[in-house]
C-alpha cells in the first residue's frame, strides 16, 4: 500500500476531533509549560547572597572588628546574630537561622602581628553542599583579600598578580539565563511523551484497537497521523515558553529561530514516537504512565545536563546519558538562546536530532506492524 | 458490623491489587524501578564541580607559566583537555562547549611576576552552567591569588589562616544531601501517579457504577481506593531507603521511628491529593497530566534542588503548603543532623493536617458525584 496524505489527513482530524472532546487535558497541554517557565523564573534561584552568618568575637580587638567589617562590607554575608558564647552555634544552625558561623579566637590580634598566623574560625552548615561551597568560597575570598591586603603592605603593588574572570553568554551569571532554555527541552520531551503516552493504551483499554487494525490504513500513516496533532501543540508550546522567556525575564535570544523551530520539530517527533511506543508497549494506561515517567521525565530532568553538570557524574552514568536525546537538545537550546551559535557547532546534535525522529518513528511503526496488520 | 466492614475492605484491596499486578509488568515497574532510579539519579545529583574541562592559552611559555597552569591541574577542580596559542581556538572551544574554562596567559606573565610589576591573566568561563561557573570561578581566582602570594614578602597564610569546618556533612558531599530528596521524589510520584488513576480508571471503562451499586459504602471504597497505593508507597519506601543506606552509605544519625512516623504522614497528602484529581477527571489522560501539574511545583517548591531560603518571600509563603518541602526538612535533618522530634514537631505538624484535610475534601468531591 502506498502512502496517502488523504488517509493521513484523516487519521489527524480524527486524533484532533478526539483531543478537542477532552478540552480539559488539551488546556494542560498548554497549561503546563506556561506554569513551569512561570515558576522556574519567578521562584527558581541557585544565586547565593545575603547568607545569613553568626558572628562570635572572643578578641574584641580593632583588629577584629576590621576583619568583621571585611567581611559586612563585601554584600555577600548578613550579620543576623552577635554572639557571645561559643555553644549558642550549635542550636541556630539546628534550626537553619544561620548558614554561616565566623569565630575569631582570643589570640588574634597578638598572632595577626606575630610569626605564626592568626586564626579565623568558618562553620559552615554543609547539609547543602552546593550552597556550602558557594558560602565557602566567598569567605575564602574575603580572607584571602584582607591577609593579602596586610601581607604586601609598603609592597610597590598592592597585589603581585590578579585573575581578571570574565563569564561569556551569561554575564551576569543569572541562573534564570542557564535554566529557561534547558526548559524548553525538558518540557518539549515531557509534553510529547505525556501526550502520546496514553494514545494508543486508551486504544487497547476502550477496545478501539481492533477497529483502527481493520482499517484499510498503512501503518505509517497511522502513526503520523496520531502524531500530526500533538506536534502542532508541541510546537506552539516551543514558542509560547520562548516568548515567555524572552519578553517576561529577559532570557537573551541570540541565535535563529528558524533553526531552533527547525531542530525542535525534529526532537519532537522523536519524543512523540517515544511516547507512542510506551503506549503500544504498555497496552494498558496505567503502566503506560509509569513507564513514560521512568522514560522521559526523570532521565531529562537529571540526566540531560539540564540542572546537575554531567562532567562530574561518574563514568558508566556518563555513558548512560548519551542514551539521552534532551542532553543534545539542550545543547541546541542552550547554544541558540545563549551563545548564538548555529549550525557550524550545532550540525553534530542537528544530525544526532534527526536520527532521534527517525528511530521514534521507526519504533512507534514497528511496534504496530507486531499488534495489528 | 465492625467485621464486615473490615472484609469488605480486605476484598477491595485484594481486587485492587489483583487488578494492578494482573500486567506482571507492573510489579517490576513498581518494586524495581524505584531502586535503579535512586541509584542511577543518586549518582546523578551532585553539584561537585571536579575536573572541569579547561582550556588553556599560554602566551608566556615559560617555566612559571607552567607551574601555574600545573597549579590549576593539581588542585583536582581542573583538567586541561587542549592548549593553544590562538585565541581563535579557545573560542571556538567554548563555543562547541569542549571546555568550560579558559586560561589565558599573557606574553610577559613571568616577567612582571618577578619583577613585581603586577601581573595578571585571564579567566574566561562558560556562564551557560551559572552554578558551574559560579564555583569554577571561586576556585580559579583562588589557585591564582595564592600563587601570586608565592613573591611576595610575606606569604598571606602566614597572616591569616582559615579554618573551614563543614557541619553536618563534613566532606561537604551533594549526595548525602541530595539522595535523601530523591527518596521523597520518587515515593511521591509512584503514590500521586497510581492514585489519581484509581478512580477516573474505572470511570473510563464504566465499572464505576457497578462498584456504586455493591455494598460498599463510600467510605469503604475511597480507604480500597488509596489503601493499596499507601501500602505500595510504604513498601517502596522501605525498598529504597535500605538502597539509600547500604549502597550509598548515607549516615542515619537520628531516629528510625521518627523516619517511619514521618514517611507515613508524608504519604497521606500525596494519596489525597492523587484521589482529589482522580475523582475530578474524566479521563486517564486528563488525570496523568493533572498530576503533573501538581508534581510540578511540589518538586521545584520543595528545596529539593533550590534552597527555600533564595526563593522570594511569597513563594516561600507557598512552600509551606508543600508536603514535600516538610518531608525534605525532616528526612534531611534525620539523616544528616540527627535531629530530634523536638526540632521537628512543626513540619510534622503540619504534614499531619495536610493529609487528613486533602483526603476529606478528595472523599466529599466523590460522594457529591453520586
Amino acid at each position: 500500500m502506498t502512502l496517502s496524505p488523504t488517509r493521513f489527513w484523516a487519521i489527524a482530524r480524527k486524533e484532533a476531533i478526539q483531543l478537542r472532546r477532552d478540552p480539559r487535558s488539551l488546556a494542560l497541554g498548554f497549561l503546563l509549560p506556561v506554569l513551569l517557565v512561570i515558576l522556574f523564573g519567578y521562584a527558581i534561584t541557585w544565586d547565593v547572597d545575603d547568607i545569613p552568618t553568626a558572628v562570635l568575637d572572643q578578641s574584641r580587638t580593632r583588629a577584629s572588628r576590621e576583619l568583621i567589617d571585611a567581611f559586612r562590607s563585601s554584600g555577600y554575608f548578613t550579620v543576623v546574630e552577635t554572639l557571645e558564647r561559643p555553644d549558642a552555634i550549635g542550636p541556630l544552625m539546628e534550626r537553619g537561622r544561620i548558614l554561616l558561623a565566623l569565630v575569631v579566637p582570643p589570640d588574634f590580634a597578638e598572632d595577626m602581628g606575630g610569626e605564626s598566623p592568626a586564626s579565623l574560625q568558618a562553620l559552615v552548615d554543609g547539609s547543602d553542599a552546593n550552597t556550602a561551597s558557594i558560602v565557602l568560597g566567598y569567605t575564602r575570598a574575603v580572607a584571602l583579600s584582607y591577609s593579602t591586603a596586610i601581607a604586601v603592605e609598603g609592597q610597590r603593588v598592592a597585589l603581585p598578580l590578579t585573575g581578571e574572570s570574565r563569564v561569556w553568554y551569561n554575564e551576569d551569571l543569572s541562573s534564570r539565563n542557564m535554566i529557561v532554555p534547558g526548559l524548553v527541552a525538558v518540557i518539549m520531551m515531557v509534553i510529547a511523551a505525556m501526550l502520546t503516552s496514553l494514545t494508543i493504551a486508551r486504544e487497547w483499554e476502550r477496545g478501539t484497537m481492533e477497529q483502527l487494525a481493520a482499517t484499510p490504513v498503512h501503518r505509517l500513516e497511522v502513526v503520523l497521523g496520531k502524531l500530526a496533532p500533538y506536534l502542532v501543540i508541541g510546537l506552539i508550546d516551543v514558542v509560547v515558553v520562548t516568548l515567555t522567556g524572552v519578553l517576561l525575564f529577559g532570557v537573551p535570544f541570540r541565535g535563529n529561530a528558524v533553526l531552533l523551530m527547525i531542530l525542535a520539530t525534529a526532537f519532537l517527533i522523536g519524543a512523540l514516537g517515544l511516547g507512542m511506543f510506551i503506549s503500544a508497549v504498555a497496552k494498558s494506561q496505567v503502566l503506560a504512565t509509569q513507564l513514560a515517567m521512568i522514560a522521559t521525565f526523570l532521565p531529562a530532568f537529571l540526566l540531560s545536563g539540564f540542572m546537575f553538570a554531567i562532567e562530574v557524574m561518574p563514568a558508566p552514568l556518563q555513558a548512560v546519558t548519551y542514551l539521552v536525546p534532551a542532553r543534545y537538545f539542550l545543547v541546541v537550546t542552550r547554544g541558540i538562546f545563549l551563545k548564538g551559535v548555529g549550525v557550524e557547532v550545532l550540525r553534530v546534535q542537528g544530525l544526532l536530532m534527526i536520527v532521534f525522529a527517525v528511530v521514534g518513528l521507526a519504533l512507534a511503526t514497528r511496534i504496530f506492524r507486531k499488534r495489528i496488520g | 458490623m465492625g467485621n464486615a466492614m473490615v472484609e469488605r475492605v480486605l476484598e477491595m484491596l485484594r481486587k485492587e491489587f489483583r487488578q494492578l499486578f494482573r500486567d506482571p509488568r507492573m510489579r517490576r515497574v513498581i518494586f524495581v524501578a524505584p531502586m535503579i532510579q535512586l541509584i542511577v539519579f543518586g549518582y546523578a545529583v551532585s553539584t561537585d564541580i571536579r575536573n572541569t574541562p579547561t582550556y588553556v592559552v599560554d602566551h608566556d611559555r615559560s617555566q612559571v607559566s607552567r607551574e601555574l597552569v600545573d597549579a590549576f591541574v593539581a588542585s583536582g577542580y581542573f583538567q586541561v583537555v587542549d592548549a593553544s596559542e590562538r585565541p581563535g581556538d579557545l573560542v571556538r572551544a567554548l563555543d562547541h562547549g569542549d571546555a568550560i574554562v579558559g586560561l589565558v596567559i599573557p606574553k610577559d606573565f613571568s616577567r612582571d611576576l618577578e619583577t613585581g610589576q603586577g601581573a595578571s591573566v585571564q579567566i574566561l568561563l562558560d556562564g551557560t552552567n551559572s552554578n558551574t561557573a559560579l564555583v569554577a570561578r571561586g576556585y580559579a581566582e583562588r589557585i591564582v591569588a595564592s600563587f601570586g602570594a608565592r613573591s611576595a614578602e610575606r606569604d598571606p597564610a602566614s597572616v591569616l589562616a582559615l579554618e573551614e569546618r563543614a557541619w553536618f556533612n563534613p566532606d561537604l558531599a551533594s549526595r548525602n544531601y541530595n539522595v535523601p530528596a530523591v527518596i521523597g521524589v520518587i515515593i511521591m510520584l509512584v503514590a500521586l501517579l497510581l492514585t489519581s488513576l484509581a478512580v477516573v480508571r474505572e470511570r473510563e471503562i464504566g465499572t464505576l457504577e457497578q462498584l456504586r451499586v455493591s455494598p460498599l459504602t463510600p467510605g469503604e471504597l475511597i480507604a480500597g481506593k488509596t489503601l493499596p497505593f499507601g501500602i505500595i508507597g510504604l513498601a517502596d519506601l522501605t525498598v529504597i531507603t535500605v538502597v539509600a543506606l547500604l549502597w550509598f552509605g548515607i549516615p542515619l544519625r537520628g531516629s528510625l521511628l521518627l523516619l517511619v512516623l514521618s514517611s507515613v504522614l508524608y504519604l497521606l497528602p500525596a494519596l489525597g491529593a492523587g484521589l482529589l484529581i482522580s475523582t475530578v477527571s474524566n479521563t486517564q489522560q486528563e488525570a496523568f497530566m493533572a498530576s503533573f501539574l501538581v508534581f510540578m511545583p511540589v518538586i521545584l517548591l520543595s528545596g529539593f534542588m533550590f534552597p527555600v531560603a533564595s526563593m522570594p518571600e511569597p513563594f516561600q509563603w507557598l512552600t509551606l503548603l508543600n508536603p514535600l518541602r516538610h518531608f525534605l526538612e525532616i528526612i534531611r535533618g534525620v539523616f544528616l543532623k540527627g535531629t530530634g522530634i523536638e526540632h521537628l514537631w512543626p513540619q510534622l505538624l503540619w504534614l499531619a493536617a495536610m493529609g487528613p484535610a486533602l483526603l476529606w475534601l478528595a472523599a466529599r468531591r466523590f460522594r457529591r458525584a453520586d
